[in-house]
């Protein structure tokens, strides 16, 4: 069973990689006002295909003066860490690769690691420009995991877990049907003295972000920081082409360079997963009950049957795909912030909201009990 | 003495001008994504929307469409060989003698051009090594029969270089070889012939 999980995952994020590649491609020619890749396929829509194909024949370069060992090791490991981190992702209701109770905390620290691949990277290369880049990412994911952990923190704090299916559960109409919460309740902005009873409403207004209204703050900070985390524009100086050619990968080529590159697009759809499940309802429907339209429960299928794991992977999966698609819009909007305002912006700006957020976090928890 | 009154110009700061400032910018390039459907028409400068496209992608994908060059377009190199009198003169005109002429004359009347010129010369090498034109256009004004023109195809890339030059000559070179051995042979009848009439005249004499 974990194999299948295993393969099923790894299936699935190859699968969304692609069409993200190709969309990033598509997305940046339309906002150029230019067409992008058209001759593959139909539209071009097997350049992303095409493109790993070629990046496998490519020859596998190790310069000669670069330290092969963590040359070659760096980026299994910047990909094993990344991927490890979909293990506790829920896909649907019954379907969570690896269910563990601490979810949260375990994604977290497991995609500190990357940070250790990227400076093997770019120590191994031998080459300034890798060390440059590696050590501006490093400084730069070390910084945002802050305002990110914070962020995090709140939204678990109001959910009190850190297991990512019960924090799911409880932003839906199938918050009773989770072992243990089979009596909770909740109630519109979490407040009981409101009076309104949302369990059984469900949809958009049980999402985390409603029931605890700073948590839309909470999701703002951490998607600026999670584009930070997975070197994305505006925050790409790490990689920033026009002065470090590419960052910590510029000595890879071949099918090294194919994993990195995998690595890199895993992050950005891992980042995107956590925002979903964290603060936009994970796998439950946007769609509410209103009063005998019980929208919420038509586009919420059965737990354990074949509609409820499709619904809940159709709702996740284009919820990601929101998220993804804004981020390729912050990329070609953008411009790339200097170091120091960077920095700025993590530790003057970010981080101390994230404070403010979670000291009401905790106050909104007294109010919801 | 005036005093210049210098006022430095404020930038707008704070929190909500720079989030306006970011969502002009969002709202800019959604614009642009929302209006990806319309497309740049390959249409003639003359056309009344020339200048006026400005919303939608901008790119020709061109091998399949192309902006339209006037009908009097200076491009690739034509000889209309019928019409051609073999006078030799764009070789000679030609700045990077791209042009390769030989002929041969003709031992008989070979009929006249269009506009009426007789042709004396048959032409068994006519090559123009378009890779090297300069596309100065003079061949074509000293022409005396108008047959050699540009025309407007533009997109004549070859794979290897030797199909850059183009031959315009009608005949084949056996043809080429008959022509020259009848003028040979007329040659020497004609010198049989007034050797025979020197010889003649010698007895005469």
């Amino acid at each position: 069973m974990p194999m299948i999980a295993f393969l099923l995952t790894l299936m699935l994020l190859l699968g969304v990689v692609i069409v993200l590649a190709y969309a990033e491609r598509k997305v940046a020619a339309f906002m150029q006002d230019r067409l992008g890749p058209t001759e593959a396929g139909p539209y071009g829509s097997l350049q992303a295909v095409l493109d790993v194909l070629k990046l496998l024949q490519k020859e596998d370069i190790v310069p000669a003066l670069a330290d092969k060992g963590l040359f070659k090791l760096a980026p299994i490991l910047i990909f094993a860490a990344v991927f490890a981190g979909f293990a506790v992702i829920p896909i649907s209701p019954t379907l969570v690769p690896a269910g563990i109770g601490i979810g949260v905390f375990y994604l977290l620290a497991i995609i500190s690691l990357d940070v250790i691949g990227l400076l093997m990277a770019g120590w191994g290369s031998n080459n300034k420009y890798a060390m440059l880049g590696a050590m501006r990412s490093v400084a730069q994911i070390v910084s945002y995991e802050i305002p990110a952990g914070l962020a995090i923190l709140s939204a678990v704090m109001v959910c009190q877990s850190l297991d990512f299916q019960e924090i799911s559960y409880q932003q839906g109409v199938l918050m009773n049907a989770f072992p243990g919460m089979g009596y909770e309740t909740n109630w519109l902005f979490g407040i009981q003295a409101l009076g309104i009873d949302t369990t059984n409403i469900g949809g958009i207004t049980t999402w985390n972000i409603f029931r605890a209204p700073m948590l839309l703050v909470a999701f703002v900070i951490y998607f600026i920081a999670s584009l930070a985390e997975s070197n994305r524009a505006p925050f790409d100086i790490p990689e920033a082409e026009s002065e470090l050619v590419a960052g910590f990968h510029v000595e890879y080529s071949g099918f090294r360079f194919a994993v990195l590159f995998l690595a890199e697009y895993s992050m950005m759809v891992l980042v995107s997963l956590v925002a979903v499940i964290l603060f936009l309802g994970s796998w439950n429907t946007p769609l509410p009950n209103i009063g005998s339209i019980a929208l919420a429960n038509w586009t919420t299928g059965t737990i354990g049957e074949i509609s409820g794991n499709l619904w809940a992977a159709f709702w996740l999966i284009s919820k990601t795909f929101v998220l993804l698609f804004v981020q390729l819009w912050a990329r070609w909007t953008y411009p790339r912030l200097r170091v120091d305002q960077l920095m700025h912006l993590c530790w003057k700006v970010l981080t101390p909201v994230a404070l403010v957020i979670v000291l009401l976090a905790g106050i909104w928890r007294l109010l919801m009990i | 003495m005036e005093t210049i009154k210098k006022e430095a110009y404020k930038h707008k700061t704070g929190f909500w001008q720079a989030v306006k400032s970011l969502v002009s910018g969002a709202r800019l390039t959604l614009r642009h994504l929302a209006n990806a459907n319309k497309r740049r028409k390959p249409v003639y400068v003359t056309d009344d929307s020339y200048f006026k496209q400005p919303d939608g992608l901008a790119t020709l994908t061109y091998p399949y469409e192309a902006l339209p060059v006037p009908d009097n377009g200076r491009y690739r190199l034509h000889n209309e060989i019928e019409d051609c009198i073999v006078c030799d003169l764009c070789a000679k005109v030609c700045p990077v003698n791209c042009i390769t002429i030989e002929s041969v004359k003709a031992t008989e009347d070979i009929g006249v051009t269009s506009d009426g010129t007789k042709k004396r010369l048959y032409a068994p090498v006519f090559d123009i090594d378009m890779a090297k034109c300069c596309y100065c256009g003079l061949c074509t004004t000293v022409c005396p029969t108008d047959c050699l023109t540009m025309t407007p195809v533009y997109d004549f890339s070859e794979v290897n270089i030797k199909n850059m030059i183009y031959h315009f000559t009608d005949l084949s070179p056996e043809q080429a070889q008959e022509k020259q051995l009848l003028f040979e042979k007329q040659q020497e009848e004609m010198a049989a012939a007034k050797a025979a009439a020197l010889a003649a005249r010698k007895q005469q004499g």
